[in-house]
C-alpha cells in the first residue's frame, strides 16, 4: 500500500465517520417520536382542551373544541369511581406483588441449592407460563374458576367445602391476583435465579467453614447479593399491576363480579370508547401515568441507596 | 455481569472444604427443596394439563362429565374450531405469528443497530440520545395505547395491520439490552479492521456487529416478542375487522359470544390449546436465551 493512498481516502476511512452514527439513529428517532413522545404529547394537549357545545349543537361550528385548562385533571380527581377503580386495584396489588416475590425468591434459593433434584424440569416448568399471554391465562383459569367445569371446584366439594364461588365479588381479587401469580412467578423467579449465579461461589465456603446452615446463607449473604435484583422485579411487578387490564377484562363475560371500571386503565377505555370523552380518558391515562412514574422512580431511588450506598 | 474474577481455589483446598458441589455431599439430594419446587413446577403445569384433557372433550362432557377424565373428541374439536366462520382461527393464528414475529424481528434489528451505535461511536449528543431513549423504559406502555390510537386516527390507519405492528417496534428496554450486549460482545479490533479493509460502516454493522451480537439480539426478539403478543389492548383498540385480529382479541371475543352459545366454550378451550401449543415449543427451543440478569442487562447464554 502506498503512502498516498493512505494519506488520501483510506485515512478518512480509518477513524470512524462523523455522520454514520447519526444516519443509524435516525430510525429509532423517529419511531420514538412518532410512538412515544407525540401520543404523550398529545396526550396532555387533549387532557387540557374539551367540547364545547353552543346552543343545540346543531350546525357547523355548533362543536367545537376549547382550551379548558386542569378542569379536566379536577375532575377526574373528583371522580369517585376512579379511586373506587384505584382501590381496588390496591388491594388486588397488595395480594398479588408480595406473594409473587416471595414465592419468586424462595424457588430462586431452592434452585441455587446444589443438592436440589430435578432443578431443570423445576425451573422450566415454573418459568413456562411467561409464554401463555395474559388473555390466553385468563380463559384457561376462568373454565377452572367456573363452577361447571372447575376441577378446584370438584376438590372443594370432595374435602366438604361446598358453594365456593371463586368468581365472587370477594374471591375475584384472589382469582385474579392467581392468574397473574401464574404468569410472572417464574419470570421473577428466572431474573433473581440468574442475579444469585453472578455470585461467585467461593463466597459461601467461608460461612459453610464457620458452620453456617443453608438457610443462614441464603437470609444473610444470599438475600442482601441480590437486593437490587429484588427490587428491579418489585419495581416491573408494581408497573404491571397499576396497570391491569387484560385479566379483568377477559373473565368479565365468566362473572357479574367485574364492572366495567373495576381497574383504572378499563375506567379510562370506558371513558375513552363507551363514552366517547377522550378528554376524560385523557386526563386520567396523564395521572395515571405520572403516578406509575412517580413509583419507578420512587423504587430506583430506592434501588441506587441501597445498591450503591453501601459502598460508600 | 461479573467482571470481577475470583480465583478458583486450587483443588486439594477444594476436596478439605468439600465444596458441596462435588464430591460425596452431590449424593444426599435435599429432599425439602426439591419437593417444594416440584409441587411449584406442578401448580404452572396443571392447568395446561387440564386445558389438553378439557379439549378432548365434546360440548355435553365438558360440562357433565368428570372434570379430569379426558375423552376422544379432541380432533372432532379442532375440525369444529378450522371451520368456525370459515376457518378465522387460523387467520388469527398467522395474523399473531405476524404481529409477533415481525414486530419482533424489526424490533431486535432496530434495537440492535440502535444499540451498536450508542455502544461503538463516538459523537456529540451521545449520551444525551441514550438517555431520552431510557427515559422510555420508565413509560408506562399500556397506558400509551389509546393516545396511539388517537393520533393513527387522525391519520387514518386503525384498522390496519400497520397499526398494530408500527408502535410494536420501538423498545427502550430492546436498545438498552443491545447497547450492554454490543460493548461487551462487538471487539473493537475486528470493527478496525473491516474499516482499514474498507467495508462501509452499514456492511461492518451487518457482518460484524450483528454476528457477535446475535445471542443479545435473540434475547431481545424473544422480550419483544413476548410484550407484543402480551399486549392485549394495542389490537383491541386499533382493530375492528375480526379477519385482523390476532389470536388473544379473537379467542377473547369468542369467549364474550359463549355467554349464549355454549358450544362455543368447547371452541375456546381448544383455541387456548392450539394457541399455546407453538409457543410452549418455541419457548423451550430457545430457552436458553433467557439467563436475564435485569440489572446489568447482560445474557449469560
Amino acid at each position: 500500500m502506498s503512502s498516498a493512498v493512505t494519506a488520501g481516502g483510506r485515512a478518512r476511512r480509518r477513524t470512524a465517520p462523523t455522520r454514520v452514527p447519526y444516519a443509524f439513529l435516525t430510525p429509532a428517532v423517529i419511531f420514538f417520536v412518532l410512538f412515544l413522545l407525540l401520543p404523550i404529547g398529545y396526550t396532555v394537549y387533549l387532557s387540557l382542551r374539551r367540547e364545547h357545545v353552543s346552543g343545540l349543537g346543531l350546525g357547523a361550528g355548533a362543536r367545537k373544541e376549547i382550551f379548558v385548562g386542569l378542569a379536566n385533571y379536577r375532575a377526574a380527581l373528583h371522580d369517585s369511581e376512579l379511586w373506587r377503580s384505584a382501590g381496588r386495584v390496591l388491594v388486588y396489588g397488595g395480594l398479588l406483588v408480595p406473594t409473587m416475590l416471595a414465592l419468586a425468591l424462595l424457588f430462586a434459593l431452592l434452585l441455587d441449592v446444589p443438592r436440589t433434584r430435578w432443578r431443570r424440569f423445576s425451573r422450566v416448568a415454573i418459568f413456562l407460563p411467561y409464554a401463555v399471554p395474559a388473555v390466553i391465562a385468563s380463559l384457561l383459569w376462568g373454565f377452572l374458576y367456573l363452577p361447571s367445569v372447575s376441577p378446584i371446584q370438584w376438590v372443594l366439594e370432595k374435602v366438604g367445602v361446598h358453594d365456593v364461588d371463586l368468581l365472587s365479588s370477594t374471591t375475584i381479587y384472589f382469582s385474579l391476583a392467581n392468574i397473574a401469580l401464574w404468569g410472572g412467578v417464574g419470570f421473577n423467579m428466572i431474573v433473581m435465579y440468574t442475579a444469585l449465579r453472578a455470585v461467585p461461589r467461593e463466597i459461601y465456603e467461608s460461612a459453610r467453614i464457620d458452620g453456617a446452615s443453608e438457610v443462614q446463607i441464603a437470609l444473610r449473604i444470599k438475600i442482601p447479593l441480590i437486593t437490587p435484583a429484588l427490587i428491579m422485579t418489585g419495581v416491573f411487578s408494581t408497573i404491571a399491576t397499576l396497570q391491569v387490564f387484560s385479566e379483568p377484562t377477559t373473565l368479565r363475560p365468566l362473572t357479574n363480579s367485574l364492572s366495567t371500571t373495576w381497574t383504572p386503565l378499563m375506567k379510562i377505555y370506558q371513558d375513552a370508547f363507551a363514552r366517547d370523552d377522550i378528554y376524560s380518558a385523557a386526563a386520567t391515562s396523564i395521572v395515571l401515568a405520572g403516578i406509575t412514574l412517580v413509583f419507578s422512580f420512587g423504587f430506583l431511588r430506592l434501588l441506587q441507596a441501597r445498591a450503591f450506598g453501601q459502598e460508600r | 455481569m461479573s467482571t470481577v474474577r475470583v480465583p478458583a481455589p486450587p483443588a486439594t483446598s477444594r476436596r478439605i472444604l468439600r465444596d458441596p458441589e462435588a464430591g460425596p455431599a452431590r449424593s444426599r439430594p435435599a429432599v425439602g427443596p426439591t419437593i417444594v419446587l416440584l409441587v411449584g413446577a406442578l401448580y404452572c403445569l396443571f392447568p395446561v394439563a387440564w386445558v389438553l384433557i378439557a379439549a378432548s372433550k365434546s360440548t355435553a362432557q365438558l360440562f357433565h362429565s368428570f372434570t379430569l377424565s379426558p375423552s376422544t373428541s379432541l380432533f372432532g374439536n379442532i375440525g369444529d374450531l378450522s371451520s368456525y366462520e370459515g376457518g378465522i382461527y387460523w387467520r388469527w393464528m398467522a395474523n399473531t405469528a405476524l404481529y409477533a414475529g415481525v414486530g419482533a424481528l424489526l424490533s431486535a434489528g432496530l434495537s440492535g443497530l440502535t444499540g451498536y451505535t450508542l455502544a461503538k461511536y463516538r459523537f456529540r449528543g451521545r449520551s444525551t440520545i441514550f438517555n431520552i431513549l431510557l427515559a422510555g423504559v420508565l413509560v408506562p406502555g399500556i397506558t400509551l395505547a389509546i393516545p396511539q390510537y388517537l393520533l393513527l386516527a387522525k391519520v387514518g390507519i386503525t384498522d390496519s395491520y400497520l397499526s398494530v405492528l408500527l408502535p410494536s417496534i420501538i423498545s427502550p428496554y430492546g436498545i438498552y439490552l443491545s447497547r450492554i450486549y454490543a460493548a461487551a460482545a462487538v471487539p473493537d479490533s475486528l470493527i478496525e479492521a473491516a474499516r482499514t479493509d474498507g467495508a462501509s460502516e452499514l456492511r461492518i454493522f451487518g457482518s460484524v456487529a450483528v454476528p457477535s451480537m446475535l445471542p443479545g439480539l435473540v434475547t431481545v426478539f424473544l422480550f419483544q416478542f413476548v410484550a407484543i403478543w402480551n399486549n392485549f389492548l394495542l389490537p383491541f383498540i386499533m382493530l375492528s375487522d375480526d379477519r385482523k385480529f390476532p389470536l388473544t382479541v379473537g379467542l377473547y371475543t369468542m369467549l364474550n359470544q359463549g355467554n349464549t352459545t355454549p358450544a362455543l366454550y368447547t371452541l375456546v378451550v381448544t383455541g387456548v390449546l392450539l394457541a399455546i401449543i407453538p409457543l410452549v415449543a418455541l419457548f423451550l427451543s430457545l430457552q436458553r436465551y433467557w439467563r436475564i440478569d435485569l440489572f446489568s442487562g447482560a445474557v449469560k447464554g
